[in-house]
């Protein structure tokens, strides 16, 4: 019903980012619309993240950004729009489910097995694993400190070492879209740049990453797609180097005038005729 | 000398504590269920391994080979339907509705079986016999075989949880269903397989219960699940060698006081029970101080 005006906006949004309609989204999301009881966290939200994109969703605290990907691991159930994995329909799909079938994340807090060793928390990860690149011992080579750690409980491990453990655990799935949430939440800002140092890496394997972060300066480093909500509307949208500084903070803090919320949303995009979207 | 005798027949007690005990304690540990319904199922277990000898004949300490597979699966289906179907609302839901099923299973035994209590295997020699230590001592060889069971039980739950795929599986649904979720894991199926081994365990204690003294309709709640949470909470949750601790110390309390006045047995218990809440909260092995 009101999927239709959620959904034009995002189409003409998709312009500003990748070529639209040019290949299968592996994940996408449309009209997504998710309540918290009475309060409505996410209002029409829609994506796309095509094959090999990092997609990054930036927004203030209570934009609803950990609620869209809570939603897409299935840990929310919406009360409107869809999502698809590679076209399927997995709305009603149980998380366990949506697991094996290749999503992965990695949650907000980390949440580890706190009674469970650095390597039980990996096999526990692996134990319904797809097949793929990513082993256990592959985590150890990617994470250096990490093997000689194994044994250890993980309440033990600083902050930056668990979220690399709940990194492993996420890979070792071999999931075909990563979700990472808020993983710079409580770290030092030089473990947060070393953990997001790994992500070329993570990206080689031929992983696709969809992932919510507070701060936006590292979001924009390292993304290829970005993504601004707002109150659980969708406010900008579009390449890193297609957008402004400017229209970033508009649309983060949601300054009227600047970036209006919605359909003008595309608008808010419209001044990236430039350079077509040749580098990212 | 009769001192050591109490002490002696208190500790072999303690390992039929610990069967009825390490079930409840499995279940809260891991689906944070409080299961009042527990001391009941021991009592149907019980009554299933009369009618089974009955029917096929099999010697009485045999009985448990065909009781305890029908216990567990009882107790998956329990909890993949009512208990799950509790959990999804609210962990105190839960109470309520094993509260509920513990009326419900002593109501349809006493239509069924009526109130009169009854044993398993009266008159069978081993049952009976005992041995002496000295002349003062008289161990029945019962209560050492029950004790031996409840060890095995422990150590093998012990090696499975910390040891098999599976039992990595439980702990990790017990410290964080909803990340196991996001790992692949259906923790509502875990949950079954838990409660099919707590059904398992507490069936093992009411064939032993039956075996050594006498079940009745009211057993369940008057007897076994009280003392089963004396138990776990003496020897502190999550702990299963704390449970047989908590078992140990329950049987030797119960002996002791005994001991000293005969009608002072199920007090004395209860009075180290309340001590250890008041003195160490977390049970004597518990560890978890926090919050």
């Amino acid at each position: 019903m009101s999927e239709p005006k959620g959904r034009p906006a995002k189409g003409d949004g998709q312009v500003g980012g990748a070529p639209e309609g040019s290949g299968t989204a592996l994940l996408e999301v449309r009209g997504l619309t998710v309540h918290h009881g009475q309060l409505r966290a996410l209002d029409h939200v829609s994506l796309r993240v095509l094959p090999g994109e990092v997609y990054a969703i930036i927004g203030a605290n209570g934009a609803g950004k950990s609620t869209l990907l809570r939603t897409i691991a299935g840990l929310h159930k919406p009360t409107e729009g869809s999502i698809l994995l590679d076209g399927q329909d997995v709305t009603g799909v149980r998380p366990e489910r949506r697991a094996t079938r290749g999503i992965a994340m990695v949650p907000e807090g980390r949440r580890l097995f706190e009674s469970l060793t650095v390597e039980e928390n990996l096999q526990v990860g692996s134990t319904y694993a797809r097949k793929g690149p990513w082993t256990i011992e592959r985590v150890y080579e990617l994470f250096g400190w990490m093997a000689e750690r194994r044994t250890q409980r993980t309440a033990q491990l600083s902050g930056g070492e668990q979220q690399s453990v709940a990194i492993g655990r996420a890979l070792v799935a071999n999931p075909r879209v990563l979700l990472l949430d808020e993983l710079s939440l409580g770290l030092a800002p030089v473990v947060v740049r070393r953990i997001y140092g790994m992500l070329p890496q993570i990206l080689a394997t031929g992983l696709t990453v969809l992932l919510v972060e507070q701060d936006v300066s590292q979001a924009l480093r390292v993304a290829s797609h970005l993504q601004c909500l707002l109150e659980g509307h969708t406010t900008l949208e579009g390449r890193p180097s297609d957008v402004t500084p400017e229209q970033v903070e508009a649309a983060y803090f949601g300054l009227s005038g600047l970036a209006p919320r919605d359909e003008p949303a595309g608008a808010a995009e419209s001044p990236q005729p430039a350079p077509d979207g040749s580098d990212a | 000398m009769a001192w050591v005798n109490a002490i002696i027949q208190g500790v072999l007690t303690g390992g039929l504590y610990a069967l009825f005990a390490c079930g409840l304690s499995l279940m809260f540990g891991v689906m944070k269920v409080v299961n009042l319904a527990h001391g009941d199922l021991a009592v149907v277990a019980g009554y299933i391994a009369v009618g089974v000898i009955a029917v096929t004949h099999i010697p009485v300490l045999w009985s448990f080979v065909i009781v305890v597979p029908i216990m567990a699966a009882a107790g998956y289906v329990l909890q993949r339907t009512l208990i799950q179907g509790a959990l999804d609302r609210s962990v105190l839901t839960t109470l309520m509705v094993t509260f509920g099923l513990s009326v419900v299973i002593e109501n349809a035994l006493l239509q069924f079986y009526t109130a009169n209590s009854r044993g398993l295997g009266t008159g069978n020699a081993f049952i009976t016999s005992s041995f002496s230590l000295g002349s003062q001592i008289q161990i029945a060889y019962l209560l050492v075989l029950i004790f031996a069971v409840a060890v095995v039980v422990l150590l093998g739950l012990q090696y499975f949880l910390s040891r098999s795929r599976y039992g990595r599986l439980i702990r990790a649904v017990a410290d964080d269903k909803e990340a196991a979720q996001l790992a692949g894991v259906d923790y509502r199926h875990v949950f079954g397989v838990a409660a099919a081994i707590a059904f398992g365990t507490v069936a093992l204690g009411g064939i032993a219960y039956g075996m050594y003294s006498q079940l009745a309709p009211t057993t369940g709640t008057d007897t076994i699940l009280l003392f089963a949470f004396a138990a776990v909470v003496i020897g502190g949750l999550g702990s299963l060698w704390g449970t047989l601790l908590g078992g140990v110390v329950l049987g030797v309390a119960q002996q002791i006081g005994a001991q000293i006045n005969i009608s002072d047995e199920t007090l004395a218990g209860f009075i180290v029970f309340l001590a250890v809440l008041v003195i160490r909260p977390q049970g004597l092995t518990g560890r978890r101080a926090q919050s």
